[in-house]
């Protein structure tokens, strides 16, 4: 081989690299060095301050409100999402018109933007003019003040999140289920086994590696929650729907906070990384099995 | 037992339409409202349709801030960035499917790592950067950090190594270059995984607020979503008929295009499984 021909992969390789370089590997490592500073956007001068920005951190009492709402907000999200995708799988994996039909509808909210999405909850579930509370109405049950009280603020968001990835994780469920080979299941029929034995012994077992993957992918993504925060709520009342990255935006841009915030930012890096990790591992574990 | 089966698959179907109920009636509202007059927004219990179809409220929205301008915007960072991952992508995942190297396994891994870390994570360091180097406001920040796909070279890669070898041996006999035999033979058989691909990538960036949001404060360079999303901050109470509309001029085009491509828009998205 021609040292053209060994060069060669690393030419291919380097624009791409390049931008993961810039864009994903840098900007990590700078965080950090950042977060052991205290700097405030204007200033020339970045000071170093040590761990002063993580015990802010551990002290704060703002912060450990965030992060057991991000807690809270994600196991909600994760459990709910996944349930229903779960039930949901099972019931519409046929063939036929309306279960087709059904299938894209419960997956249009996933395709549609997170900001069409937050400003038709909102509406929604306006208080005073909204259709949820009418609906509520018709059910005979009182009225909610949804988005506007400290109570049910957080609730809201976990529905809104729930909305609009539940379609995407009952498809990709229903990918799974039709990926388990007929046999098992003539087999199970065969030995005259039940429906709740089948479902316990072949099907969930059998999609348990799906489950796993959406459970990682969701907790992730139910963990930079920003656009809904954002837009719905502003973190509010008083800060009974402030999130990690919502957390990370105000502290850096509206309080020019930029070392805590990125404090912050890399105890996100740290949480995001651990479910990469288990991911991985899982993953690296099924080749074996394989 | 017969009447009792009918019972059931009626309760079923009934079921059926309850459930899909809850996904499509919030846009037949959103629909229903954007052509409401204020005052019929301002009803409780609501009115289901207006009494007069108010074809304004789109024009209200649509003028209420420089809306050709952001639409313009989206659609150039939106190609921007499809064109700039395609070039990028192609070849990396050329050298990931047909050559082994020293460092392989490493540079696979960042893929792969990149491919599970979000951007909500960067955006602050990326900002900084972008300030110090005076380029924010600019069309960079918002095109440069999405200048290459972990998902799209991890798919690209696996199609490639499915092409055989003894295609690209013939190639190879033929004296034609590697450029040659990635651009002219490669990629035309992976046209099915590239406009998968390409229909996910467009999905997802059309709809970004996030990180236009983060990296613009000038209204010259913001996207759509944001500029829809502003119509909600105005003062006194917000006009719901206004925002439905602008949120109407945001979600027809991807819910058209989902129409058309329902069944290999849900293949790219379910097949992508992160983001």
């Amino acid at each position: 081989m021609s040292f053209g021909h060994k060069v060669k992969p690393y030419l291919m390789l380097a624009p791409a690299m390049g931008f993961f370089f810039m864009f994903f590997i840098y900007p990590i490592l700078y965080m950090f060095f950042l977060s052991f500073t205290s700097w405030n956007l204007i200033s020339p001068v970045k000071e170093f301050v040590g761990f002063k920005n993580y015990k802010e951190l551990i002290t704060s009492s703002e912060f450990h409100t965030v992060l057991t709402n991000t807690i809270i907000y994600t196991i909600l999200v994760v459990f709910l999402s996944i349930s229903i995708a779960l039930i949901l799988a099972l019931w519409l994996n046929k063939k036929g018109y309306l279960y087709g039909l059904t299938q894209g509808a419960i997956f249009t909210p996933y395709i549609i933007s997170l900001v069409s999405v937050a400003l038709l909850w909102l509406w929604i579930m306006d208080p005073d003019y909204g259709l949820l509370n009418w609906v509520l109405g018709i059910l005979g049950i009182p009225p909610s003040k949804w988005l506007a009280h400290p109570d049910t603020a957080l609730i809201s968001l976990v529905i809104v999140g729930v909305w609009k990835i539940v379609g995407y994780n009952t498809l990709v469920l229903m990918a799974g289920l039709q990926s388990i080979p007929k046999e098992i299941y003539e087999a199970a029929a065969l030995d005259q086994a039940t429906k709740w034995t089948t479902f316990f012994k072949i099907t969930l077992p059998m999609i348990s590696p799906t489950l796993f993957f959406l459970m990682i992918i969701s907790t992730i993504s139910s963990f930079k929650v920003f656009d809904t925060v954002q837009i719905m709520t502003q973190g509010g009342p008083v800060n009974s729907t402030n999130m990690m990255v919502y957390y990370i935006y105000e502290n850096g841009f509206d309080f020019f906070k930029v070392g805590y915030a990125s404090a912050a930012g890399v105890v996100l890096v740290i949480i995001v990384g651990i479910m990469t990790l288990f991911h991985f591992m899982f993953l690296s574990k099924r080749v074996h099995y394989r | 037992m017969k009447i009792k089966k009918y019972i059931l698959k009626g309760l079923e179907k009934a079921g059926l339409i309850l459930v899909m109920a809850i996904f499509v009636f919030p846009f037949l509202w959103m629909a229903s409202t954007s052509l409401k007059s204020l005052q019929e927004t301002l009803i409780f219990p609501p009115k289901w349709l207006p009494d007069k179809i108010m074809i304004e409220n789109f024009v209200k929205a649509w003028s209420s801030g420089p809306f050709l301008r952001y639409f313009l915007n989206s659609v150039f960072v939106t190609i921007g960035i499809l064109v700039l991952q395609f070039l990028t992508m192609v070849p990396a995942a050329y050298a990931f499917a047909r050559y082994k190297f020293k460092g392989y396994k490493l540079l696979f891994a960042i893929v792969l790592v990149a491919l599970m870390i979000p951007e909500q994570i960067t955006f602050l360091p990326v900002y900084l950067q972008m300030s110090s180097w005076k380029l924010l406001n600019t069309y960079i920040p918002l095109i440069l950090p999405y200048g290459t796909s972990a998902f799209g070279i991890f798919l690209l890669r696996q199609s490639f190594m499915q092409v055989p070898d003894e295609i690209i041996e013939a190639a190879r006999l033929d004296d034609a270059s590697e450029w040659k035999i990635m651009w002219n033979i490669m990629v035309p058989m992976a046209k099915p995984v590239l406009v998968t691909f390409g229909l996910f990538s467009f999905i997802y960036h059309w709809n970004d607020y996030f990180w236009p949001l983060v990296m613009t404060n000038s209204e010259a360079i913001r996207t759509l979503p944001i500029g829809i999303a502003m119509l909600k901050d105005t003062e006194g109470g917000v006009a719901w008929n206004i925002v439905m509309a602008g949120n109407m001029i945001l979600v027809l085009p991807i819910l058209i295009v989902f129409f058309f491509a329902q069944k290999q828009i849900i293949k790219a998205f379910v097949y992508s499984g992160i983001k």
